[in-house]
């Protein structure tokens, strides 16, 4: 059975996680002089070795395919040169799905979560997302406002670092930025054909640096960020908090170390976490005066279920019954074109930093009658003189058979003519969207495992249909022509801002944790992820998950010191 | 015991990182160092899986697909065949597409022209090409032919298109790292007349 060391320590706070949310919370609480051990089910991190930024694609025999060819028979990970991020399964951790819905669920197994890879796109909340039904009378008002955020946007603007422009514009508030890069040759095509739709297209905001800060290098614009970034110009939690916070001499990393249950004394109150040490396959227990729940927020929502004891028998800081309820992702969609006004302008270095330069923030917000739906979407965009890898041909042999120097002559005339728009919208939340625990299937350890239900509505539906619509008319004006489009709106999860599993509010009857994330049942217990989001709106969750996080970290601090808890 | 101390990670870490002071320049140079180190072996290569009667045809085909021209060599000079084998022998299911397709090709060429297809006379051996390549001419008992070339089509893109060669030929001119981003205003002045949209 579990080892518990007599002598063992008792950190003042376990953290549970080490991504955006994770990372966070080490980085403010050992600021702070607090003594906390950090809790990661995946391994260590070493980016000067792990990271393949820089390198061509010749440099490995197989180009990046892999060695057994698994970019030609579906990969199971982002490709050889990603940064190590995870992927849709992992092996021997399996998840289900109800039948009647489809739930694609990407998870990391590594010290930074998905942090290392994800795609760096840090918006804003606007005023009027955390308070949606007074908004429209769908889904629940957050039980803050943007004022309560704002502070803590700042602070983790300015710590990470995060590009862009001040504009003005309601739906994507202005934040502490750094100077942007200036958009590419089809951007500005882009803004050019957004002008003439009254679709405002600004600069991007990504969490890329570009002036240093911190002993952080500025951004060298080499574009490989989805590798891994060697100087840490972008974020990650791991380069970016996690490893600055051990200089602190307060911060324990546990690796391998797979969080099961959250074990409670008789005052309903989190004494330890006990796990298994995936090293050598053998339950632990790691004693606490706190906790916080970073595991992600379907993980956390996991954890908390599977917690279960007579005094909780729907699992941990669940009276409410709402852990697990309110699941959502953000709404995709995708399309392409082929713009001629691209073919044979001068070649240069368009590699900028990965991803686009610019993005349209969602610009119906005061006429959500003309949208014809309740809320909205940004709009994401690609194009540019990429470096050569696997597959980066595949639509100009799709569009011309043959082969030969009429071929080759394509080819070379098409590189770099495309771009594309991806549609990133606001799911309300429903009732047929939840996770659960799956009465019938563990994982390797034992652990029993989420089992999803998932259905979009007709709300989301026609947003996808706009999305359409809008990216047509785009590609048209820039004098282009529609080359893929996606068949339907994307599949649930698909778009991994999945979140508000784990819902706060005011009353305890209706959400788990109170307004800084602190559990209504257990008041040591907290959660630093995006369980707690109310809402899941148009912009993607991880900058707002810093936020939070900080907000809970310094609150949970604060409450240390006045030993509430 | 799995717990990491503050040391290990410290020696574990690259030193650019805590120390924190990569300049552009200094990060370009790493670029630059890292390009040079590895060029791809010259010499004769060993096939891992085909014979050298397949490796010949493949290569053949190879350059047929991707043929110098007047700005760049072709697929064989790119390293396609290798790329193909090497990727073959890692993966017993695309050895056989490969092996079979070779087969196929092979023996429709004798039935045709009465020579293999590496003996074949190269419009001989385009003609057959043609008849896989385009979507008039495709028939049912083409069907094997037609799946592996596509197969073979697209792969000898990537390999072209992933080398040296290749990456010179569609002009990419990135991976260098820059200490500020620029887009050349002639560019885009270029397209936004093309474009009508300015
Ligand atoms: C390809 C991609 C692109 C993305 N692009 C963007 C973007 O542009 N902008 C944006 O805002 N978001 C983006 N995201 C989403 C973003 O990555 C997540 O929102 C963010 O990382 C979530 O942070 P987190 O702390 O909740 O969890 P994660 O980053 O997922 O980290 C959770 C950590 O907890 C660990 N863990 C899980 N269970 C346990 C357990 N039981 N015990 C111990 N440890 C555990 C995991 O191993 C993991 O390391 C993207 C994601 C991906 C995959
Ligand atoms: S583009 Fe900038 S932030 Fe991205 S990997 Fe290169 S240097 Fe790092």
């Amino acid at each position: 059975m579990a080892q518990v060391r007599r002598s063992a320590p008792v950190y003042d706070v376990v953290v549970i996680g080490s991504g955006a949310g994770g990372g966070t919370v080490v980085q403010v609480l050992t600021k702070l002089g607090v003594n906390v051990a950090l809790l990661e089910a995946g391994g260590m991190l070493n980016p000067a070795k792990d990271f393949k930024e820089h390198m061509w694609p010749y440099q490995v025999p197989h180009r990046g395919a892999g060695e057994a060819a698994e970019s030609y028979f579906g990969r199971k990970d982002f490709g050889f040169f990603s940064a190590v991020n995870g992927w849709w399964e992992i092996e021997g951790e399996p998840y289900t799905t109800a039948p009647g819905s489809s739930f694609r669920w990407f998870r990391s197994r590594i010290l930074g979560g998905r942090t290392n890879h994800y795609g760096r796109i840090s918006l804003r909340f606007a005023d009027y997302d955390f308070k949606p039904y007074s908004r429209d009378g769908l889904g629940t008002d957050w039980p803050i406002s943007y004022e309560d955020v704002a502070p803590y946007y700042d602070k983790v603007e300015e710590f990470i670092g995060v590009f862009g422009s001040k504009e003005g514009i309601r739906s994507a508030p202005d934040g502490i930025f750094h100077t942007p890069p200036p958009p590419r040759a089809h951007e500005v095509l882009i803004q050019k054909a957004c002008a003439k739709l009254n679709i405002p297209c600004i600069s991007s905001r990504l969490s890329v640096i570009t002036r240093p800060i911190n002993g952080r290098a500025a951004c060298h614009y080499c574009g490989q960020c989805g590798r891994g970034c060697v100087t840490a110009s972008k974020y990650s939690s791991s380069q970016v908090q996690i490893l600055p916070a051990l200089k602190s001499g307060k911060l324990t990393i546990i690796p391998n170390a797979m969080a099961r249950e959250l074990i409670t004394n008789d005052e309903g109150l989190v004494t330890a976490v006990s796990y298994i040490d995936k090293t050598t396959r053998t339950e632990k227990q790691i004693r606490c005066r706190t906790v916080v729940l970073a595991a992600s927020a379907c993980e956390s929502a996991r954890l908390l279920l599977n917690s279960k004891s007579s005094r909780h028998p729907n699992g941990l800081a669940n009276s409410s019954g709402v852990v697990g309820r309110y699941l959502t992702d953000t709404t995709g969609y995708s399309m392409s074109g082929h713009i001629p006004a691209l073919v044979g302008m001068l070649k240069h270095d368009t590699d900028g930093v990965d991803g686009g330069h610019v993005y349209m923030p969602w610009w119906l917000w005061d006429k959500q009658k003309e949208a014809g739906f309740p809320r909205g979407y940004h709009i994401e965009v690609g194009g540019g003189y990429n470096m050569p890898s696997i597959g980066s041909f595949n639509r100009t042999i799709q569009r011309h058979e043959g082969y030969g120097a009429s071929l080759k002559a394509k080819i070379r005339e098409e590189y770099g003519t495309f771009v594309s728009f991806a549609g990133r919208g606001e799911m309300i939340p429903n009732e047929h969207s939840y996770c659960e625990i799956d009465p019938d299937v563990v994982d390797q350890w034992g652990i029993p495992v989420l089992r999803f239900h998932f259905k979009w509505s007709d709300y989301e539906r026609a947003q996808v249909k706009h999305m359409e619509q809008t990216f047509t008319e785009i590609i048209e004006i820039m004098g282009g022509t529609v080359v893929t489009k996606q068949k339907d709106i994307s599949v649930p999860g698909e778009i991994i801002h999945e979140l508000g599993t784990v819902r706060m509010g005011d009353d305890p009857k209706t959400s788990a944790l109170n307004k800084y994330c602190q559990a209504h049942d257990v008041k040591n217990l907290f959660v630093a992820d995006a369980a707690p989001f109310v809402s899941n709106p148009d912009k993607n969750p991880t900058l707002t998950i810093c936020a939070l996080a900080w907000r809970t970290a310094e609150y949970l601090a604060e409450e240390l010191r006045k030993g509430n808890v | 015991m799995s717990e990491v101390t503050r040391r290990d990670w410290l020696t574990a870490l690259g030193a650019a990182m805590l120390s924190g002071g990569i300049s552009a320049e200094a990060a370009q140079h790493v670029h630059q160092a890292v390009a040079e180190a590895k060029k791809p072996a010259a010499g004769a290569y060993k096939p891992k899986v085909f014979t050298a009667h397949e490796y010949k045809t493949l290569q053949v085909l190879a350059d047929l697909i991707i043929p110098a021209d007047e700005v760049s060599k072709g697929a064989v000079e790119a390293g396609a065949p290798e790329f193909i084998d090497l990727l073959c022998s890692g993966n017993s299911q695309l050895a056989l597409i490969y092996t079979g397709g070779l087969g196929w090709l092979d023996r429709e060429s004798q039935k045709r022209f009465d020579a293999v297809f590496v003996e074949a006379k190269p419009d001989q051996q385009r003609a057959l090409l043609d008849l896989l390549a385009y979507s008039k001419n495709a028939k049912p008992e083409l069907a094997p032919g037609i799946n592996f070339f596509n197969w073979a089509r697209r792969m000898v893109v990537d390999a072209f298109y992933t080398s040296p060669i290749g990456i010179a030929d569609v002009g990419y001119k990135g991976n260098k790292g820059m200490a500020k981003f620029e887009v050349p205003v002639e560019a885009i002045r270029y397209a936004l007349k093309r474009s009508g949209l300015g």
